[in-house]
């Protein structure tokens, strides 16, 4: 009996695998890829160049980096057989498993750990397996790794710390396996919080926020890891923070966005430029905090017209400081209201993530009726 | 006859196991017997101690204990000196000079204890009662003054709460007010150390209460199985401001979970500082050859209120208190001195005064020292003020300056 109820589980069970697999309402598949990567067109290459995805670029330059600084360590959950996102492959075999290890699963520990290792003046890398699970640790993060130097007048930091954790929409992560958490941390003087958007930026900003002199959280955009290919230079390279990048130039309206968005709202931009006959001008913010005013403003003066678009919840998100920030300072150029385009205010959810990301479609509602303004 | 019988089963119950083990060699063993696992495999850990509070008589002699008796007498003169210091910014505070404090009153045997068997190079994190560290270490009256004062002179720039001290000059790790934030960062520190392979440890200081928080788990697991030269010493002195340790824990205290982690164990009496010294001591010595981690649980009592925001008679009588102050680690202390001559009153009203006097004059010249500069407001947010917090300041200066 027990064997039949088996069976027929299975068969039902394969049978909706079945059914998903099929293309529904033109759909292939349920996990669809809400967006076109746009290979990185701007950045200088020097040296040898290899073709890379950007989990591959994130451990080239852990490569790269603990080659450089013998005494710095990797760790976290898993990270000693590759990784669950295969970040760390080959380090533990080539610096050795006092350099490169796993901690038990428990985040306040790997992050109060990283701190502690700073402390002495050790370079520390820490992983938090998805961004979803940093909240154990936001008390080391934001009471303690952001306040170390403040608080003590500067006898002692914890700026050797970085902090790096995969994010973001990934098709079918669902509530705890897709969130951007970034606005939490844009909150807190002391922490610097930077998206790289594809292989190029990840390699140049991680090696830029481990050599920073401050607590640094790198979130890596998960669905690049594979999705993103791109030239990769094998150099040593770093990529400023606190610098905003201006990845296509245009006249008629500004899109800010940063990691993955970037490719929807260039995407859009296309959609914009073929539909509408108007040019946009795409901003990857690259470091939310702190961020670049200065390149968001200097480009919304010119255009007079700006959508801000992320994945995570409208509500306190980071959109909101910029739109605030823009409307103060560029008030008398702008000529329609700040659009937003986010992330609906609920969970993120399993099923109905391709209706809650703000995908081109939404991008583009919400352009046309800017530029219609 | 029945507790006979249940040590006799106790006993043989254990020698099963331990057989089970061997043979297995494994970190696991079978049994057919269904019982749950409680307290009776666990006995109370017994506290060590050296200075036998009931019979003083019976005392070691200081050549028993092999001690030098010019350390004994600078541990004490530095209890004593804590003990100035705390009434004196306590009174301070009373009298709304300083906005907070908190006293170390009955707890000086951990702090000092420890503090005299450490080398100085050691790191220290502590949580916000171990003041006599610094003191210890030979931080002045007015360093400690200053901070408490947020005046120029403060290494920490007026930006924390009174009592939050640091001092890279005496490996101190600057406090901060979150409980428990600093265990497992004390962890790291150390498996720092060992990385650079020097040959130091690390000491943590914590209450029975910041036990409880989650950053405690983490720390002692972590040191455990990451194997790192660090000391932990929990003061536990029985309340977490107004709870008491029966609704903190239900279990043997704080020893009881360090050989649950893997981790060696020890508990002291905090108020014999002979105990705690010799304590630590050891503890140094195996986490230095061994690079592992150890727990100190030194069992004392908070005489004093949690801080000058606290009441403590809300939730505790007098009564209570006053059965405490004849086994508090000074008391004890002097009485074992004097038996060997090593102290007398006379020289005891000698260092009060002079020591009264000294702090008396350092709070009159931290009160004179102005606060610091207005920019240190915006400094040291991080290694280089950017844009967002130097661009306002600019802005303003007109108006401040």
């Amino acid at each position: 009996m027990i064997l039949s109820k088996l069976y027929t589980r299975s068969t039902r069970r394969g049978s909706k695998f079945f059914r998903l697999s099929l293309p529904i309402n033109g759909r292939p598949s349920c996990r669809n890829i809400h967006f076109t990567y746009y290979p990185d067109t701007r950045t200088v290459r020097t040296g040898e160049v290899k073709e890379m995805n950007m989990f591959q670029a994130i451990n080239n330059a852990l490569h790269l980096f603990l080659e450089k600084d013998k005494t710095s360590v990797f760790f976290g959950e898993d990270v000693e057989f590759g990784g669950v996102f295969r970040c760390s492959i080959g380090l533990k075999d080539r610096f050795g498993q006092s350099r490169v290890f796993n901690t038990p699963l428990c985040e306040q520990g790997i992050v109060g750990f990283g701190i502690g290792l700073a402390n002495v003046g050790i370079t520390a890398i820490a992983e938090i397996q998805f961004a979803d699970y940093i909240f154990p640790a936001f008390d080391q993060l934001v009471n303690e790794a952001a306040k170390c130097r403040y608080r003590s007048g500067g006898q002692f930091d914890c700026g050797k710390l970085t902090v790096r954790a995969p994010c973001g929409a990934v098709g079918h992560g669902a509530l705890y396996h897709s969130q951007s958490p970034e606005a939490y941390f844009a909150h807190t003087p002391g922490l610097r919080v930077v998206v790289p958007r594809g292989p190029v930026q990840a390699k140049g900003l991680l090696l830029s926020c481990i050599e920073e002199q401050d607590p640094c959280i790198f979130f890596e955009p998960k669905i690049l890891y594979r999705t993103a290919i791109d030239t990769v230079s094998l150099d040593y390279y770093k990529l400023p923070l606190e610098k905003a990048e201006i990845v296509r130039e245009g006249d008629a309206i500004t899109l800010i966005g940063w990691g993955t968005q970037i490719h929807v709202l260039l995407e859009t931009a296309d959609l914009v430029q073929n539909e509408l006959g108007a040019s946009c001008e795409v901003i990857d913010l690259c470091s939310i905090l702190p961020w670049d005013a200065e390149t968001v403003c200097n480009s919304v003066k010119k255009t007079g017209r700006v959508i801000v678009s992320h994945e995570a919840p409208l509500s306190q998100g980071f959109g909101s400081e910029i739109a605030a920030t823009i409307q103060e300072e560029c008030f008398l150029s702008l000529e329609a209201p700040i659009g937003r385009v986010t992330g609906w205010d609920t969970p993120f959810p399993h099923v109905h993530e391709p209706f809650y990301l703000p995908d081109k479609w939404r991008c583009f509602e919400s352009i046309k009726n800017t530029l219609e303004y | 006859m029945i507790s006979n019988i249940v040590s006799k089963f106790i006993f043989r119950r254990t020698i099963v196991l331990y057989r089970c083990k061997i043979r297995m060699e494994s970190n696991f063993c079978y049994t057919n017997e269904l019982s749950f696992i409680n307290k009776m495999y666990s006995p109370v850990i017994p506290t060590y101690r050296v200075l036998n509070n009931e019979y003083i008589q019976k005392s070691p002699t200081v050549q028993e204990i092999e001690m030098d008796t010019n350390l004994l007498v600078k541990m004490y003169t530095t209890m004593i000196s804590l003990n100035i210091i705390d009434t004196m910014l306590y009174e301070c505070q009373r009298q709304g000079r300083i906005s907070f404090y908190m006293t170390n009153f009955g707890e000086e045997a951990v702090q000092i204890g420890s503090a005299a068997a450490l080398l100085s190079d050691d790191i220290v994190y502590a949580q916000y009662r171990e003041s006599g560290i610094l003191l210890w270490r030979g931080l002045n009256f007015s360093d400690l003054i200053n901070q408490c004062y947020g005046n120029c002179k403060d290494k920490n720039k007026g930006r924390q709460m009174p009592v939050h001290y640091g001092s890279k000059e005496y490996k101190f790790v600057t406090l901060s007010s979150p409980l428990t934030t600093q265990l497992p960062q004390a962890v790291g520190a150390a498996y720092g150390l060992k990385q650079m392979q020097k040959n130091l440890c690390i000491v943590c200081y914590f209450g029975e209460g910041a036990a409880s928080e989650g950053d405690a788990h983490a720390a002692l697991n972590f040191a455990a199985t990451l194997i790192c030269p660090v000391i932990f010493i929990c003061r536990n002195n029985q309340y977490a401001i107004s709870t008491p340790i029966q609704q903190q824990y239900g279990g043997d205290g704080i020893a009881a979970r360090g050989p649950a982690y893997g981790i060696n164990t020890i508990r002291v009496d905090g108020n014999d500082i002979i105990a705690m010294y010799n304590a630590t001591k050891f503890a140094r010595e195996y986490t230095i050859q061994e690079k592992k981690p150890v727990l100190i649980e030194a069992m004392t009592y908070r005489i004093g209120h949690h801080s000058t925001s606290d009441n403590s008679t809300m939730y505790r009588s007098n009564q209570e208190i006053n059965s405490h102050k004849n086994k508090i680690p000074i008391v004890l202390f002097k009485k074992y001195l004097e038996q060997f001559n090593l102290w007398d009153m006379n020289k005891e009203e000698n260092f009060i005064n002079f020591n009264k006097k000294t702090v008396l004059e350092a709070i009159t010249i931290a009160e004179k020292h102005k606060i610091p500069s207005w920019e240190d407001l915006f400094t040291d947010v991080y290694y280089k003020m950017p844009n967002h917090i130097s661009h306002p300041v600019v802005e303003e200066t007109g108006w401040l300056v």
